[in-house]
């Protein structure tokens, strides 16, 4: 992915400490180019919250520090912006477990996410109709209080207003979490819909290696807060490593527990 | 590279769970309440006996009760000073009622008094929460100060309101110089450290600790909120009564119900917010910072102006101290926003690493 002249976001060598003396990220780098879709997938604790936090400067707040490395934004060095001039200059992050304001409804949500355009009322409203048009779920429920819409209501709802901010990219985590396999497609669905139609880029973590791999062009696979793997997102689910640790789906097939003994591939990357 | 664990290998659980896990730990523990009990007394002056160390270790005590309630807990009260004026208040009335009680025991039932009067002003804890929470523990705070004012039978019908009780005599110790009520305040203080240290890695403490963190996962399970919320305000209470029992026979001598107003609650929430929430090293350095930095500032300042060659007076001294005092407690919260036994675990973990930086 480094052939094209310039990526969207480049990240560079980063290394993340928490709370002074915890080490979580030893050094990712990543691309997402313009109009890509790039998924970060990996388990739990693997860095990919984090590093999706260091991108839009949320670590602050958890006693967090990019001590090395640097994280350019159209060639611009932004890891010194605060999270407000990120989305000023087109980065939204749709943070995990979707973070509605409760006590408004679904449609001052959506406004809300509009607050740091300067572009008209008249603007705001033709893209709140598009963002209705893009989640059809949202216009019937445009008066209820956020707090008691359904999980998928809230995750599209988080989605719609981080499109409000008009970005050029939204940083996604954890879109999945907790919703039913249906709903989650139709979000991933939108997601590749926006991403071709408004030629918004996105960079996603995810635990649903699959589903994001079917939707992502490219992808990076996370483990203990180093990139073990990159490649097109075909390439990486054809893989035989990514399918035994990530998807469960070994040479022989499905895996049987029955079975007395089996072996397990040995991660190459693990020294 | 002095504070490092290696090579301390923990064979029996009993040895895995005591209280300072670390040999350098239990060492400066150790050596710290040898120099507490076996030098102090030999080279400190009545002066920073009576105005530093006493106030400070009482205070410390009565910070603990309320770390308890407000930093394991998760419960905020406004209203530590009145369950000190119930403490030292049901310990004069026992001290002029029964005559010749020893006063360990009159500071045990005190302090039982202040845990029941505790739990009643917990009550509406189990209903509302956080600042509405403040509010509610107000009530004791005037409450108490209504009661102690008004019901002369609390101050036996003594015409000025304040009462004044004889130095504590026990199996024959007068306890009236400043060096033996720092040595009686010091070993009281101690044991309920040691006890309040104990209680927090119990159970109990591990219930208060889940009801802060999360009270409806703790409901989830099985942890009966009530249970949890009047225990922290009882014990919390215990520990108020039992400093204000002190505070007024050791520290104060003589006391009127001003002594314990809503200043000293506030200034108990202080020490515990700059000390360092759920901590009880955060009480004794959030105490020590609130007690001896105006005493420190007023010393340095005068010093620090003749150096300058300016002639500081008195009431400069106490008009700079303030805000010097503000300016140091917005720095250091800044600096470490959960207080100063956070900064203290920070160096140590980095003291641990020293010298990889992590």
């Amino acid at each position: 992915m480094s052939d094209s002249p310039q990526p969207l976001l480049a990240v560079h060598g980063i290394e993340v400490i928490y709370n002074h003396v915890i080490l979580v990220l030893k050094g990712v780098s990543l691309h997402v180019p313009e109009g890509g879709v790039v998924a970060i997938l990996g388990g739990n604790g693997a860095g990919k919250t984090t590093t999706l936090r260091a991108i839009s400067n949320l670590l602050k707040g958890e006693r967090g520090n990019v001590t090395k490395g640097s994280i350019e934004f159209r060639g611009e060095k932004v890891h010194e912006l605060s999270p407000s001039d990120l989305v000023k200059r087109g980065v939204v992050q749709v943070m995990e477990g979707r973070h509605c304001f409760g006590h408004l409804t679904v449609e001052e949500n959506l406004l809300t996410g509009a607050y740091t355009r300067n572009d008209g009322r008249g603007a705001v409203a033709a893209d709140l109709e598009k963002v209705y048009a893009y989640f059809p779920r949202l216009k019937t429920r445009r008066h209820s209080q956020a707090g008691y819409t359904s999980g998928g209501e809230q995750q599209m709802t988080a989605v719609g207003r981080a499109l409000m901010a008009k970005p050029s990219m939204i940083l996604l985590d954890e879109p999945s979490m907790g919703l039913a396999p249906q709903i989650v497609e139709e979000i991933f669905g939108i997601v590749k819909d926006l991403n071709e139609k408004e030629k918004v880029s996105f960079l996603l973590a995810e635990q649903n290696t699959m589903v994001a791999l079917r939707y992502a062009n490219f992808g990076y696979i996370l483990e203990n807060g180093r990139v073990v793997m990159e490649g097109t997102a075909k390439n990486l689910a054809d893989n035989e490593d990514v399918k035994e640790f990530y998807l469960g789906i070994s040479k022989a097939g499905r895996k049987s527990f029955r079975d007395v003994k089996h072996y397990r591939r040995r991660k190459r990357w693990l020294a | 590279m002095l504070y490092r664990e290696n090579g301390q290998f923990k064979s029996t659980y009993r040895e895995d769970q005591q209280l300072f896990p670390i040999l350098q730990d239990r060492v400066f523990m150790l050596g710290l309440l040898v120099f507490a009990f076996g030098v102090v007394p030999f080279i400190a002056s009545d002066y920073v006996f009576k105005a530093v160390l006493i106030p400070w270790l009482i205070l410390a005590l009565a910070a603990v009760g309320l770390n308890i309630l407000v930093g394991y807990c998760g419960q905020i009260s406004l209203g530590t000073a009145a369950f000190m004026a119930v403490g030292a208040y049901a310990a004069y009335n026992l001290f002029i009622r029964i005559p010749g009680l020893n006063f360990v025991a009159i500071l045990f039932i005190a302090g039982f008094i202040a845990a029941l009067v505790g739990m009643l002003f917990g009550i509406p804890s189990l209903r509302i929460k956080g600042l509405y929470l403040a509010v509610a523990t107000l009530a004791a705070q005037f409450f108490m100060d209504w009661v102690f004012a008004r019901v002369k039978w609390f101050t036996n019908y003594n015409p000025s309101g304040s009462v004044a009780p004889p130095a504590i005599d026990m199996l024959g110790w007068t306890v009236d110089a400043p060096v033996e009520k720092y040595l009686f305040v010091l070993a009281i203080v101690a044991v309920f450290s040691l006890a309040a240290r104990n209680l927090t890695r119990s159970a109990i403490g591990r219930a208060w600790m889940a009801t802060r963190d999360m009270d409806v996962a703790a409901e989830v399970i099985g942890i009966r909120p009530v249970h949890a919320k009047l225990t922290a305000f009882g014990v919390s209470s215990f520990f108020a009564g039992v400093a204000g029992a002190l505070w007024g026979f050791v520290h104060l001598g003589a006391w009127e119900p001003l002594a314990f107003n809503i200043n000293l609650s506030f200034n108990l929430l202080f020490m515990i917010i700059i000390g360092g929430m759920g901590s009880i090293l955060g009480s004794f350095l959030g105490s020590a910072f609130i007690v001896l930095m105006p005493i420190l500032l007023n010393q340095v300042l005068p010093a620090l102006g003749g150096l300058f060659g300016i002639h500081v007076d008195t009431a400069l001294v106490s008009h700079v101290e303030l805000m010097v005092f503000g300016a140091l407690i917005v720095f250091f919260l800044i600096a470490e926003p959960h207080g100063l036994a956070r900064l203290w675990a920070i160096g140590k973990e980095k003291l641990r690493l020293w010298p990889f930086p992590h």
